[in-house]
């Protein structure tokens, strides 16, 4: 142990704590932008600065760890000098029109200016500009970049694709895409883990709230939307809404009182999805595909897009299956148009999704083939949901709980569990049991695949479930640069496998690079709970008892991986449609 | 007022001299990888703070030049901003007045010509093409790339032996290199920002000299492939090492006596001890290498022999022969290459120069190891007879110093002529042409006669130190390809069509130094075990100290102490004395640990494995 002093304060610490953990032990805050714990760690910004008793130097509280008898003072008057110095210099290289920012009240550097009392700053502007390709899911505005590399390290170490890198030297040292490559020629998944990790508005989604409003304000488009799982885990947090209070069913009365014709909830679909992944897998284990290799779940855009960029020879190996997002707007456009007696171009397909790769997912050609256009129209954050409702001036309190349309209401436990991690796992087995034993099992027979932290166990659950005589090894990951651990594992023989579920985002899709962002903490673990508690209070909670999916089935689609379900609701995953 | 009155400094004058020479450190311990562009434009800055102000083409032109660079780094230039920058830089060039202008504008010329793909990226792309690639910059000169910062740290702690084993990750030679080393990591060193690089070569001489004999670390399970390595200089012995640690068992083929190439054959005892040599090679062959010494590939075996016999051939076969004078009388009695002259001295066998008088010719490394042994062995006189001037010879200038401490005599500018032959066919002298330093050509100073008549310099023996050569006559005819003299290998060190074969060392990139040839091993090493079918790593677990915020006040550097001169003339021991353990602990103390502060620390500061 070690004991030194902190603003007065006697702390007594383990050996190698860092200035900034002890002082966060006593209840002393000290001010930080660049810092992410574990991810970040860089001493990049100074702006945890301390002063140590008999050094000349200031130290960053990040990076410096204690030594007996170090006397420390987080307050000094040089301390205060120095530190309001870095971030004028920082605000100095920042654009900073905070009015018109997507992080307008939620960035760190506004809070940490407010904080630190900055009202002036001597140093002239000095903005650094480069261009970008705005068509791309993922945005960087490079004049509100403040180089604190957060990005660079997120996506290298926890998403293990180093899309971002620092690029030139000196004054012009910045952040690009790594290898002199753009967004669109790199491996990027979209993920949007950048995103939730960036302290200002220098990364965000493509905004496509614009087109939303098009489509609503024109008489003659039937705007149809559809709510990922995930995003009634998190749309009430900028709100002021209680987990409790936030439900899926005051989402879809905010989307009608924004326009939105018919609204419905992607459980339907994921209760879809398991319908035709949970047959095809069946169906491909007991056929000996899997004897070398498992198969990957498909409903992940962001693991879609990395296996196909970082193990093309693995595609293969994919369920053919759509993601709920794809099967939905497929759905919306061929049985449901029929249901409405419209021409299907006249209906828009929007979605609301926790993610950023989705949007990617929308404009790929990958499910293009069996319906001249796109089987989504619009894919929108939960972000810019919260943005909308906003704009239209909602009263998050005024909403009401309202029934989602016919006839592809209902959902089951099985397909609300989609939004966290090992939940496709989990309602797929509940559903390949059914199909393998004709009976069901007991509901929770599959919960060892629940995460039990966040990042808990570097991302991986694995098990191995009976059905019958036959064991079922199944693991499930999240995060992609777990994933790029697991797939070396297999690759290499340590591990094997039957069925491997893969989500991009830590913890899944509630840690979705789309959802609300709060500075420095990792939501998804809490996020899921909502989800499992869902999933507990559902009437339904298998997928293959969903009654409205089953009337889908016997009025359109015929049987699971029949042939027009195969042509409408799978595809088989093209390496083009990447870029 | 005086009529004249004296000078003093004054305070400003005083702060500037100061600065200058801060700013003198500050560029030589440039980190490698800067934006050549920025650079011009920050460099142009100070050219032009330094113009007096008199004529247009550098009052003005500098400026604009700033101004139209800047364009070019902010995005604001077009392609034919670059013929401006062009048509700006010659006319200063060509119609400045004085030095700083026209010097100036050659600086900004030379620039375009040389990085104009880089002016290029920033204007089609707004993008630089360079970046850091090492953040810490002894790591980033090291050929080896052995952690530095971590074995320095670890000398401060006075953990000798985790020192020992952290560099014998990248580097099994810690003791050679320790006392012979040309340290390239120093030049860069970021401490030299502050007062001066540290003393990196002493510390690992002081953690070679206190660790003690650290056994090597445990061989991966043997893959039961074998691999003959020719050449049991530091380049193949350094290669057996990692192969064997990989699991491969190697057999070195070595021509002569003993192991150590150009280690225990070329280098002088003075300056490498051969038990400190044997300290290095003895561990490693406690990885289990084979060797076969005093057998020579062409005479005793063929290569096509040990290509049937092995899964794979490297060959290491150095740079052992000599360069010639190609002067008439070079084969006379008296007359011996360096390689030759050197290498029976290793043998144990140096002639005796009792009261001879000595000339060597050549101003290299491999000169000074003559002229300083033919001193030990009794000379009477011995001279360096060179070309150019002191400070062109590629000498290091510590080997020079020790040189001229030891009472060699230095006759630069002489040319030689002639060589002077007796009638029993010894050498007697020889006749130099007097030369005169002329123009800088590609920034080497050239010589021409100077016109004055020829001279005489008399000698019993004559040593031709010009440059080494490699055998490479036996390979060449069992098809290994080679350019001016050298193996020819692609950038991974095998040959198109016989995957099996691998060169490295100095037969592939000449004559070079010791770190050059173990990096080329780890190349070697690596690119044996992928083609033998592994991908083993190299790596070593051994906790760092954690690097800890200082002040860094300013603290000199400690040089080494040597023996004094008069003393080590008289024998062969080693000249260099190590560092006390007080003296390394300062010195240690003054590393800045770039590996933690600074870019390191964003980039991780090193590479655990390779």
């Amino acid at each position: 142990m070690v004991n030194l002093t902190i603003d007065g304060i006697n702390v007594t610490v383990n050996e190698n704590t860092t200035i900034m953990d002890a002082a966060d032990s006593v209840g002393i805050h000290i001010p930080r932008l660049c810092f992410l714990k574990g991810i970040n760690e860089i001493s990049a910004c100074r702006v945890c600065l301390v002063e140590i008793e008999g050094r000349g130097k200031l130290a960053t509280a990040c990076t410096c760890v204690v030594e007996e008898g170090m006397n420390v003072f987080t307050n000094s008057k040089k301390v205060r000098k120095q530190r309001r110095t870095n971030v004028q210099l920082i605000l100095s290289q920042h654009d900073c029109l905070c009015t018109t920012c997507i992080r307008n009240q939620n960035c760190a550097l506004q809070t940490l200016a407010a904080e630190l009392g900055i009202v002036d700053n001597p140093y002239e502007r000095d903005l650094q500009y480069q261009a970008w390709d705005e068509t791309f899911p993922l945005i960087r505005q490079s004049t509100k970049c403040i180089k604190c590399m957060r990005c660079v390290n997120v996506c290298e170490k926890v998403q293990g694709l180093g899309i971002w890198d620092v690029e030139g030297t000196g004054a012009k040292t910045t952040v690009n895409v790594a290898g002199h490559a753009s967004i669109r020629e790199a491996d990027c998944a979209a993920c949007g883990q950048c995103i939730t990790h960036c302290p200002v508005g220098a990364l965000s989604e493509r905004n496509d709230v614009g087109k939303f409003w098009r489509a609503v304000d024109d008489e003659d488009t039937i705007v149809v939307a559809q709510i990922a799982p995930a995003v009634r885990t998190a749309w009430g947090e900028d709100l002021g809404l209680s987990p409790e209070e936030a439900t899926v069913n005051k989402i879809a009365d905010a989307l009608k009182r924004l326009g939105v014709d018919y609204v419905f909830d992607t459980v339907y679909s994921a209760d879809l999805t398991i319908m035709e992944e949970g047959t095809e897998f069946v169906q491909r284990f007991t056929s000996g595909e899997f004897k070398d290799r498992p198969m990957f779940t498909s409903c992940c855009p962001g693991w879609v897009r990395f296996i196909k960029s970082q193990y093309p020879h693995l595609v293969k190996y994919l369920s053919s299956a759509k993601s709920p997002q794809q099967m939905f707007g497929a759905v919306m456009k061929t049985y449901y148009a029929e249901k409405l007696g419209v021409n299907p171009e006249k209906i828009f397909t929007l979605s609301i999704m926790p993610c950023v790769a989705k949007k990617a997912e929308a404009e790929m050609d990958l499910y293009y083939g069996e319906y001249a256009g796109k089987e989504i129209d619009c894919v929108l954050t939960t972000r810019e949901l919260v943005r909308m409702i906003r704009s239209a001036h909602i009263q998050p309190f005024a909403l009401n709980n309202i029934e989602f349309d016919l006839p592809m209401r209902d959902g089951t436990g099985a397909g609300v569990i989609f939004g966290a991690t090992g939940g496709v796992m989990e309602a797929a087995l509940r559903s390949a049991y059914y199909i393998v034993m004709g009976e069901n099992p007991p509901v929770d027979a599959f919960k060892a695949v629940r995460s039990t932290g966040f990042n808990a166990n570097d991302g991986v659950q694995e098990a191995v479930f009976h059905m019958g005589e036959i064991p079922v090894r199944v693991a499930v990951v999240s995060g992609l640069g777990n994933t790029r651990k697991l797939i070396d594992k297999i690759e290499r023989g340590e591990v094997h496998y039957d069925f491997v579920e893969v989500m991009a985002c830590p913890g899944g899709c509630v840690g979705g690079g789309g959802q609300p962002i709060h500075e420095g903490e990792e939501c998804a673990f809490e996020r899921s709970h909502t989800l499992y508690y869902l999933d507990k209070n559902y009437k339904l909670r298998y997928s293959h008892e969903n009654p409205d999916i089953l009337a889908l089935y016997s009025e359109y689609m015929g049987e699971p991986n029949a042939h027009k379900a195969h042509q409408l609701l799978h595809t088989e995953h093209s390496k083009n449609g990447f870029h | 007022m005086s009529r004249l009155e004296f000078e003093t400094p004054t305070k400003a004058r005083i702060a500037m001299e100061g600065l200058y020479k801060d700013l003198q450190r500050k560029i030589e311990s440039s980190p490698p990888g800067l934006c050549p562009v920025d650079l011009t434009r920050a460099f142009l800055e100070l050219c032009h703070a330094q113009t007096c102000g008199k004529c247009v083409p550098c009052r003005i032109g500098i400026k604009q030049l700033v101004s139209l660079i800047s364009d070019v780094l902010n995005g604001k230039a077009t392609l034919e901003t670059l013929d401006v920058i062009e048509q700006t830089a010659l006319t200063i060039m060509d119609s400045a007045d004085c030095a700083i202008g026209y010097e100036t504008g050659y600086l900004v010329y030379n620039g375009l010509m040389g990085y104009r793909d880089d002016y290029v990226e920033h204007i089609k792309n707004g993008r630089c093409t360079c970046t850091y690639k090492h953040p810490v910059p002894c790591v980033a000169e090291c050929p080896a790339k052995v952690d530095i910062p971590g074995y320095v740290a670890l000398v401060g702690e006075g953990r000798y032996a985790d020192a020992i084993r952290l560099i014998r990750k990248d580097n099994p030679f810690p003791t050679t290199c320790g006392f012979i080393c040309e340290h390239p990591c120093e030049s860069r060193c970021r401490r030299n920002m502050v007062d001066g690089s540290i003393n990196i070569r002493g510390l690992k001489r002081v953690a070679a000299d206190y660790a003690g004999e650290i056994d090597p670390p445990a061989c991966a399970p043997s893959t039961g492939k074998r691999v003959a390595i020719v050449g049991g200089g530091p380049g193949g012995l350094s290669t057996a090492y990692y192969l064997q640690l990989m699991g491969h068992q190697t057999t070195v083929f070595e021509m002569l006596p003993k192991l150590g190439g150009m280690l225990r054959y070329g280098i002088p005892n003075y300056r490498l001890p051969k038990d400190r040599l044997d300290d290095d090679i003895n561990a490693i062959l406690k990885t289990g290498v084979e060797v076969k010494t005093g057998v020579k590939i062409g005479v005793d075996y063929t290569f096509q022999q040990l290509r049937d016999e092995y899964d794979a051939v490297l060959i290491n076969i150095g740079a052992s022969t000599d360069k010639k004078l190609r002067l008439e009388g070079e084969d006379a009695e008296g007359v011996y290459p360096a390689v030759t002259f050197l290498r029976d001295v290793g043998k144990g066998n140096g002639i005796d120069l009792e009261g001879k008088e000595v000339a060597v010719i050549g101003g290299g490394n491999v000169s000074m190891d003559a002229v300083r042994t033919a001193k030990r062995l009794g000379a009477k006189k011995v001279s360096i007879v060179y070309r150019r001037r002191q400070a062109d010879m590629t000498a290091l200038p510590a080997e020079i110093e020790g040189a001229v401490a030891e009472g060699v005599e230095l006759k630069t500018l002489k040319a030689p002529a002639r060589l002077d032959v007796d009638d029993n066919n010894h050498i007697r002298g020889l006749y130099v042409t007097p030369q005169m330093i002329s123009n800088i050509v590609d920034r080497r100073a050239s010589v021409k006669p100077s016109g004055d008549p020829e001279e005489y310099i008399p000698c019993d023996v004559l040593i031709i130190a010009i440059g080494q050569a490699i055998e490479t006559k036996h390979f060449e005819e069992a098809g290994i390809p080679t350019c001016r003299g050298r193996i020819e290998t692609m950038p991974n060190g095998s040959f198109e069509g016989m995957p099996d074969v691998f060169a490295g060392g100095d037969c592939q990139s000449g004559p070079a130094t010791v770190i050059k040839a173990i990096a080329a091993a780890k190349v070697v090493a690596a690119n044996i075990d992928e083609y033998l079918g592994y991908r083993h790593t190299i790596t070593v677990d051994i906790d760092l100290p954690p690097a800890r915020i200082k002040d860094n006040i300013q603290c000199a550097r400690i040089d080494i102490n040597e023996r004094e001169a008069c003393e080590r003339v008289q024998d062969f021991d080693g000249v260099e004395l190590c560092m006390t353990e007080c003296e390394s602990k300062q010195e240690a103390g003054r590393c800045l640990r770039c590996d933690h502060f600074g870019f390191g620390i964003l980039k991780g500061g090193r590479e655990r494995v390779w």
